[in-house]
């Protein structure tokens, strides 16, 4: 289930989880995906894409997100740490 | 200080119902100044007799503000002196703290007696979230009820309870603490800040804007931010951002460790075992084939309730519209008063009232998809489509609506939460081929092509000519939004950042009370533009009157009474009347108008007459046919009628060419498709955008348009030989 060595958000696979490092998109655009709950340390999963492939649902937060590709692709992430 | 006490939650936290719940039916809506944003307040009586006013602010996620709508919660709680908020009811839905804590912590930083209210209280324990209520209170200082708004439990403990900290002399004092480096960035903006009484409460309200301030400005569209406030922001960003720091980052990740932290202690989440319902069910309706499918069969239905459910009740409310003429003008004596009451006044309210099933029923629709959180779903399959020619996701119903009605369509932008991309979809709504264009598509093709020519052997040419206009149609509102977003409304790239809600039943009380409060405020509102236009209008295609006509005619009469009996006679007085109606009407403002605009509209392929029917259409554009009918002398006429389709046909302009030709019907057509000839999206759009600015540019826009395309359509058409 826990993705490897992707880099942004947008190349998680469905079901694929990640960590945020970084939101690199412009700068109304990142403020309110951190508002939303997209901080650093936060744990995403990609749910599914819509039927027409963009945009995408998160989990985030407890909650369902969705965003842009063109946004997901400005989200660094990294494989989060087996859970213990 | 008021007596307001601010309801401010998430978007679908059930902020509404919960609002709803507490002031019972009691609720007024109005506007807040200067924006279109509807303000809902109620005055409720708590326990101990304390009356309050309760406002709902527009649901949020965060206090940030970047444009005058966004600043209204912002401004409403950090408000001092009289305007200063008596105390807030926080609400959060309990399934989305780790979210939904964010605005609460925001909103409890401006230092008012408040309650936080858990709302979906039912859903979490189904979800088995374990929210340790006590620990909560503590860990952010203030009660916290837990309700069902829904079955109305936990009104009363809420009730009490803000009634509690309402009385309470003084609040227990909170704090802000920052990490070190904010809190120099703090300090250099609060340097900027009016200083406050040396109070506590004063002073943390003064650290609570001054955070605001570093998140909200730059790049923003606020008004009436001073520059020294300002300068102060940019200057510290400025140095922030030398320093390798990005403040926006900082501030956000601070509070989500605050709200992290007080859940780490107050909520357990269990390990999901099983997908929940929600996720079940999108498994289905977001499947990449069968979503579509469900997606066209709901939008499908939403369609056709606008075009046909509406039918019967729009056939009633003419019914009637025309009954009350005829009773009018049979009761009482003939003469200006009674044209006017008829023609001016009734014809008015019947323009207004014919557009209410339509938006009811659009209304409905839009309130059960919404409560149901399939309007969110919406907006996220089709968001790809839409966001290719720069429109928002949410901007597809009312698109898809345009084609029935721009009225309700115009209303419907409502659901799009940026100011921008309201606007823009309202400036393209009306391009969308409405179903009042329908009869002047079928009158035009009728009379100048012959209906049992095939094209390709397969389509008739009826079908053709439909098919090609509902493409202009689209074509048209799409380079309009491409075009429009680059200039007139050219701003950040939108993003979609939508919530996709879990699916919830609509409850009916809901939807009937949205529904109603939708059709009253139009009525109120754009209603009594319509009416005043309708007048205008009828004014307009009436006056001045020429005494010479109506004694010549009633001349013509007395010889027709005396030399004529029987059936020829009566056709013969029926016919006189047609032809004093047609005179007059040319002789009225609008007829000269439409006489002194003919050398503009000759290159489209109009003449006169047509210009006439064009003024005409203004009240509705299918009116020009019934105006057409009086200007032709055929007397009352639609879009079946032979008796005008044979006078359009033989109706020669005065170098003896026909008026009627393929090609001026076909540019008759195209007119009809890209001219804004509808006073009444005028009016709600005035209504909708909150001044007459974009009605005033949207008219302007559709006329160039319009004009220049017909135009070329008609110069091109006839060099390539066309008639």
């Amino acid at each position: 289930m826990s993705a490897q060595a992707t880099h942004t958000l947008n190349e998680l696979p469905v079901g694929g989880r990640g960590r945020v490092l970084r939101v690199g998109c412009a700068r109304a655009s990142a403020l309110r995906l951190l508002e939303m709950g997209l901080v650093p340390g936060t744990v995403v999963e990609l749910v599914r894409r819509a039927p027409l492939g963009d945009p995408i649902e998160l989990r985030v937060r407890g909650y369902s997100l969705s965003i842009r590709g063109a946004e997901a692709r400005g989200i660094e992430i990294e494989a989060p740490e087996p859970s213990p | 200080m008021s007596s307001t006490v601010l309801f401010a939650g998430n978007p679908n936290a059930g902020k509404t119902t919960l609002f709803n719940l507490v002031t019972g039916s009691r609720a007024k809506v109005g506007n807040y100044p200067g924006v279109t944003v509807e303000k809902r307040s109620g005055e409720v009586t708590l326990v101990g007799g304390r009356k309050i006013t309760a406002v709902d602010l527009p649901g949020t996620y965060s206090l940030t503000a970047r444009s005058a709508e966004e600043r209204i919660a912002v401004d409403a709680v950090l408000a001092d002196g009289d305007e200063a908020p008596l105390g807030l009811v926080c609400i959060a839905d309990a399934t989305t703290l780790r979210r939904g804590l964010y605005l609460v912590t925001q909103l409890l930083d401006a230092g008012r007696p408040a309650v936080v209210a858990l709302t979906m209280m039912d859903e979490a324990d189904k979800q088995g979230l374990t929210i340790d209520a006590k620990e909560l209170e503590r860990a952010i200082g203030c009660p916290v009820v837990r309700v069902v708004a829904t079955r109305g439990e936990g009104k009363a403990e809420l009730e009490a309870r803000l009634a509690a900290v309402l009385d309470e002399a003084s609040a227990p004092p909170r704090k802000i603490e920052l990490p070190s480096l904010l809190e120099a960035d703090v300090a250099a903006v609060l340097a900027t800040l009016p200083p406050a009484k040396a109070d506590d409460v004063a002073d943390l309200r003064r650290r609570a804007r001054a955070i605001w301030a570093l998140l909200s400005l730059g790049e923003d569209e606020l008004e009436g931010v001073s520059p020294s406030l300002r300068a102060a922001v940019t200057e510290r960003r400025r140095a922030a951002h030398a320093a390798g720091r990005d403040l926006d980052l900082e501030i956000v990740s601070w509070r989500y460790a605050r709200v992290d932290a007080i859940l780490d202690r107050a909520l357990r989440v269990p390990e999901r075992t099983k997908r929940s319902l929600t996720d079940r069910i999108d498994d289905k309706l977001m499947h990449p084939v069968l979503g579509l499918v469900v997606f066209a069969v709901v939008m499908a239905m939403v369609f056709q309730a606008l075009f046909s459910w509406s039918e019967p009740f729009v056939s009633v409310i003419e019914g009637g519209v025309a009954w009350a003429k005829a009773a009018t003008l049979a009761n009482l004596p003939p003469g200006a008063f009674t044209d006017l009451i008829a023609n001016g006044v009734i014809a008015g309210v019947g323009n207004v009232v014919v557009f209410v099933p339509q938006i009811a029923l659009l209304f409905i629709f839009i309130t059960v998809l919404e409560d149901s959180g399939y309007l969110a779903r919406v907006a996220f399959v089709i968001d790809r489509v839409m966001g290719g020619v720069g429109l928002h996701g949410r901007a597809f119903v009312p698109m898809l609506s345009g084609f029935a009605c721009a009225i309700p369509a115009v209303m419907a932008t409502r659901t799009i939460e940026s100011r921008r991309d309201r606007l823009l979809t309202m400036m393209v709504v009306p391009l969308t081929s409405c179903s009042a264009r329908l009869p002047v598509y079928v009158l035009i093709t009728a009379t100048v092509f012959d209906s049992s020519r095939h094209v390709f052997g397969l389509m008739s040419i009826g079908a053709v000519v439909l098919l090609a206009m509902y493409t202009l149609s689209i074509v048209a509102a799409v380079v309009a939004a491409a075009v429009l977003r680059r200039t007139v409304l050219r701003g950040p790239r939108p993003t979609l950042v939508l919530e996709l809600p879990p699916y919830r039943m609509p409850r009916v009380s809901n939807v009937l009370r949205a529904t109603g409060a939708r059709v009253r405020r139009f009525l109120t509102d754009a209603g009594t533009v319509i009416l005043a236009l309708t007048i205008v209008l009828w004014g307009l295609l009436t006056y001045p009157k020429d005494a010479s006509i109506s004694t010549h005619y009633d001349d013509l009469r007395a010889t027709a009474a005396q030399t004529l009996d029987g059936e020829a006679k009566d056709a013969q007085l029926h016919e006189l009347d047609d032809a004093q109606a047609s005179a007059e009407l040319r002789h009225s403002f609008g007829g000269r108008l439409g006489v002194a605009m003919e050398p503009a509209l000759r290159p489209l392929g109009f003449d006169w007459r047509t210009g006439i029917g064009i003024l005409g259409a203004f009240a509705a554009r299918e009116v020009f046919i019934s105006t057409l009918g009086v200007v032709y002398g055929v007397g009352e006429a639609d879009e079946s009628s032979t008796s005008l389709r044979d006078a359009l046909r033989e109706a020669k302009t005065e170098d003896g060419r026909a008026v009627m030709t393929p090609l001026s019907g076909v540019c008759l057509m195209v007119f009809f498709v890209l001219a804004c000839q509808c006073m009444s999206t005028i009016a709600v759009i005035r209504r909708e955008s909150g001044t007459w600015r974009w009605p005033a540019f949207l008219f302007a826009y559709m006329s160039v348009l319009a004009y220049g395309v017909t135009f070329a359509v008609h110069q091109i058409g006839a060099f390539m030989g066309f008639s």
